[in-house]
């Protein structure tokens, strides 16, 4: 048996049994780690102390017959989720030396579960990017083809999925930045309906689309991992107070009868046939088990794109300002006024895609240009909303690319910004209208780099798409 | 300056007061003042990454009641934006306010001007957080002090119908007065609780249009907002007179110099970059919510206002003065309940007890029976107005019966007729040149003689006897 193969279920029935502990599992991972992480470089920063510390809790919990579904389980945290005692970087130098006094609220959720963090993930700087190649740190490698990139901006998080370094992540997706490594190294992405997961101590990139959910090998696995962390918190008030049932439930129950829709939006101009392909024949599968399959449209899909850049740069604009060497993080040594403290600081504080989205996003806020960008993008973002309730009146889910191509080679899109930004055009609607959508692996292309699928499902309709991810598991094995 | 007269001022007013929430606007540090610098902070109102802002109910209950007892219409929809900028006493580098959807708005109130009741029309109230404070340390640089941060803030935007220095003071007492009165804050303007900011232009009388306009920054004194804007005034006129033109910019007041000094251009002025905050849900306020806070609103200036000009005949002007402040008006309430004599007693209160009183305070040091003794006491001559004074400030220093003190000091009023009329023929025979000037026509000059008349009785003379004894002997001497 090797511990770091399993997925969650699997390591969370022998942890119980006690064919494994604990602290067997944490060292397994490290080691698995301590071999591969050199060239994969998931981690940003490992915490072993932490672990260690943390699996021999959690082998009490187990002796004590009080574990949790998460108790024992060995993970990894995206580095813009506060952890209390380690340092919380969003892969910037701004805040290369940041150790947060306060945990997130998934970090206490996954606290109260006993789960072992082995370590913070590497992502794009402040999760701006699409390849985890705007770290400040680190460049990660997809572990399918160490030549292409990971995805992002929670690369790290797929990758060590991926790679087996941990038996699952969370990371956090604002236009696609679950699901977009997910796919590119072959793993389940679940971004949440926005409000189920408590944004509080998530270190804002756009706070009206930010959204934590889990990287795993399954689908039942990001539900097991979307348990421990879905639930109301009175310190986010766009957190939603409601009751969640388990998501595992009724799993395996399939998925004939359902009737899914294909917008022709997602299958148009840009798509790589490859990809195309692959996850139109995954919608044949659909049909083979039963469900109804539907062509349908999202006209204002070809505003997407654009209404996202500009919300979630303006919002960014004004979440980063904080960052100013006033008070923590990264302080420029050279300065003689205030306005050279700020000017200095975040000029070497910031990478280059951050400072290109502070600019964008200042830019789009100003008076003058307020009504035709920032409120324009607003406008949009009503009807897309409304494009998405017109389906889902008929349609119990939809089915999607989730990037218009595999995962690419490292510094193959770093030149063109805007080459890069037309990667998101699949997911940034879902962030748009606030939906949950899963992200797995639907086939190969030629060259035997995964292609991601999207389960789009209704706001707070985890369970359609889990189940059918679930379906669609069953299916290709 | 012989323009001055041809011009009018347009004023218009920014008040900021700090409500008096036990907790911040967005997390639950206190709020109390004068702790030691960054002792009541936390990462929320620090800014810290990550953190959310989580909205203070109360703020909005607070708002909506001082909206609602200034007539404002309150909204069903509001929302909460932020207002960008970097300054280092700001952590978030934005600022939670309020700017398209304030939760108030189309409200007024009454002052009492010089040509009677005047109704000045506030255009909206809303809510937004403070910032911190920045403490210049010599030697060791700028600090920033946190503890302010995120205390909630109310901002009162009056429409410009202020025309004159005093009807600007006589607006903001009246909004502190209605403030204070719904308990909302504690208005104090020395710890900064209550600040004003000024907007100026001048115009030709007759006009319609208004001039450019300045803004004078955080004045948080009657006294300052009044020299404030008469030095602007002058200014402004001078500066028009002389053929130049007024720059649009805010003005700093500078309490040494009496005089306000360029801070910043408009064209040097931030884009603040509002939109709405992501962080926090719009505010909406069901209607039985509303009733609640409506009728928790005690009763306001004006009614009590009504009630002293009816009921006990003083002049507007009189129980405007009395009903600005709350713990003065209960006190005259209760005192006149004990006298016969209320318009005396609003006499002595507002030119003898106003002067010992101060009201950010809001103690008074004499127990209102016992001042209804004095207002009793003079009015039926008993004692004369300046015992009455003597008295007032004896007992402001230790407080006890005024009868008990008016016999034991020995200061009844002299009412002996005999007596007055022995002083007085002593009095004319000392002041010969007096009685001359006398003859002469200059009735003027018997106020020297009362004078000393007064004195001899050691202030206790009936005056208005001594006046009529006095005047009958001199007229026999003519």
């Amino acid at each position: 048996m090797n511990i770091t193969e399993l997925t969650v279920k699997e390591l969370q029935e022998k942890l119980r049994n006690r064919e494994v502990s604990s602290v067997e599992a944490a060292k397994a991972y490290f080691d698995k780690i301590e071999k591969t992480d050199g060239e994969i470089n998931a981690y940003i920063r490992l915490t072993q102390d932490v672990a260690m510390k943390q699996a021999e809790e959690a082998d009490e919990a187990l002796k004590n017959g009080d574990a949790k579904p998460l108790t024992g389980i060995p993970y990894g945290m995206k580095d813009n989720i506060c952890t209390k005692g380690s340092i919380t970087s969003c892969a910037s130098k701004m805040l290369y030396n940041f150790n947060p006094p306060y945990d997130a609220f998934v970090t206490k959720k996954m606290l109260g579960q006993n789960a072992v963090m082995l370590g913070k993930m590497n992502m794009d700087e402040f999760a701006m990017g699409s390849t985890t190649e705007n770290s400040a740190f680190k460049v990660t490698k997809n572990p399918r083809n160490t030549a292409c990139v990971p995805g992002g901006s929670s690369g790290g998080s797929a990758a060590a999925v991926a790679a087996n370094e941990a038996a699952f992540t969370l990371g956090s997706d604002t236009g696609g930045s679950i699901r977009q490594p997910a796919a590119f190294c072959g793993v389940v992405g679940l971004k949440p309906t926005y409000g189920t997961v408590s944004r509080n101590g998530l270190v804002a990139f756009a706070s009206s689309l930010d959204q934590i959910g889990p990287l795993t090998k399954t689908v039942e696995d990001a539900a097991i991992v979307l348990n421990a962390i879905a639930g109301h918190d009175p310190f986010d008030s766009t957190s939603v107070n409601m009751k969640y049932d388990d998501f595992t439930l009724g799993i395996n129950d399939g998925v004939k009868g359902m009737t899914a829709a294909l917008p022709k939006e997602y299958f148009g101009e840009g798509i790589n046939p490859e990809v195309k392909e692959a996850v139109l024949n995954a919608a044949k599968a659909f049909e083979k088990m039963g469900v109804n399959i539907e062509e349908v449209s999202i006209p204002a899909m070809e505003y997407a794109l654009p209404a996202y850049y500009v919300i979630s740069s303006s919002e960014a604009s004004s979440n980063l300002a904080r960052f100013d060497g006033v008070r923590y993080g990264y302080r420029a040594d050279d300065y003689e006024e205030m306005d050279d403290l700020y000017k200095n600081t975040r000029s070497q504080g910031f990478g280059k895609e951050v400072k290109r989205r502070i600019m964008l996003g200042s830019f789009a806020l100003s008076s003058g240009y307020y009504d035709a960008y920032y409120k324009k993008a607003l406008q949009v973002r009503t009807l897309i909303i409304n494009d998405f309730n017109k389906i889902f009146k008929n349609h119990d889910f939809i089915i999607s690319p989730v990037a218009p191509t595999v995962a690419y080679k490292i510094g193959e899109k770093t030149a063109d910004p805007v080459e890069m930004y037309l990667g998101d055009i699949y997911t940034v609607p879902v962030n748009i209208a606030g939906l949950p959508a899963i992200s797995m692996e639907c086939g190969k292309d030629r060259g035997n780099m995964p292609v991601g699928m999207q389960l789009i499902g209704k706001a707070f309709d985890e369970k359609t798409i889990i189940k059918a991810g679930c379906a669609f598991e069953n299916y290709v094995k | 300056m012989n323009m001055i007269k041809d011009y009018e001022m347009v004023i218009g007013l920014e008040v900021h007061c700090e409500l008096g929430t036990k907790t911040k606007i967005f997390c639950g540090c206190p709020t109390t003042f004068g702790a030691e610098p960054n002792t009541q902070c936390c990462p929320v109102c620090m800014g810290m990454p990550g953190t959310l802002p989580v909205l203070n109910k109360k703020v909005v209950e607070y708002a909506i009641k001082a909206g609602m007892a200034t007539n404002c219409t309150i909204a069903k929809y509001s929302k909460q934006d932020r207002k960008n900028y970097f300054y280092p006493d700001l952590p978030k580098a934005y600022q939670i306010s309020q700017y398209d959807l304030p939760l108030c708005e189309h409200g007024w109130l009454e002052i009492e001007g010089e040509n009677g009741t005047k109704k000045i029309g506030i255009t909206r109230i809303h809510i937004e957080e403070d910032a911190g404070k920045l403490v210049h340390v010599p030697d060791k640089g700028t600090m920033v002090d946190c503890n302010r941060c995120g205390v909630p803030l109310i901002e009162i935007v009056s429409e410009p119908d202020i025309r004159s220095a005093e009807e600007a003071v006589a607006y903001f007492k009246k909004l502190r007065a209605i403030i204070l009165y719904t308990g909302i804050s504690d208005c104090k303007m020395q710890e900064g609780s209550m600040r004003c900011d000024v907007n100026l232009s001048v115009r030709k009388k007759g006009s319609d249009k208004f001039g450019t306009r300045t803004e004078m920054k955080n004045l948080n004194s009657f006294t300052f907002i009044q020299k404030a804007i008469e030095y602007e005034y002058k200014r402004q006129v001078e500066e028009i007179e002389k053929g130049g033109t007024i720059i649009q910019e805010t003005r700093r007041y500078d309490q040494a110099s009496g005089k306000t000094y360029s801070m910043r251009k408009k064209e040097d002025a931030n884009d603040y970059r509002y939109f709405p905050d992501p962080d926090l849900a719009p505010i909406v306020m069901p209607e039985e919510k509303l009733k609640e806070l409506r009728d928790s609103i005690p009763q306001l200036p004006d009614e009590r206002k009504k009630l002293y000009t009816e009921k006990y005949g003083l002049t507007s002007y009189d129980a405007e003065l009395i009903t600005n402040d709350m713990t003065m008006a209960d006190y005259f309430e209760e005192a006149a309940s004990k006298t016969s004599n209320q318009k005396l007693l609003a006499n002595i209160i507002i030119s003898e007890l106003m002067k010992l009183y101060d009201s950010d305070e809001g103690i008074i040091n004499i127990a209102p029976e016992h001042l209804a003794q004095i207002a009793e006491m003079q009015g039926t001559g008993e004692i004369n107005s300046s015992v009455a004074k003597k008295v007032i400030k004896a007992l402001w220093e230790e407080d006890c019966d005024a009868s008990e003190y008016v016999k034991s000091n020995n200061l009844g009023q002299i009412n002996d007729e005999k007596l007055l009329t022995e002083y007085i023929n002593e009095a004319i025979a000392k002041n010969q040149k007096s009685v001359e000037d006398y003859k002469k026509g200059k009735t003027a000059a018997a106020k020297a003689i009362m004078g000393q008349v007064m004195s001899k009785t050691q202030g206790r003379g009936n005056p208005i006897l001594i006046d009529k004894l006095l005047t009958e002997a001199l007229q026999k001497l003519l």
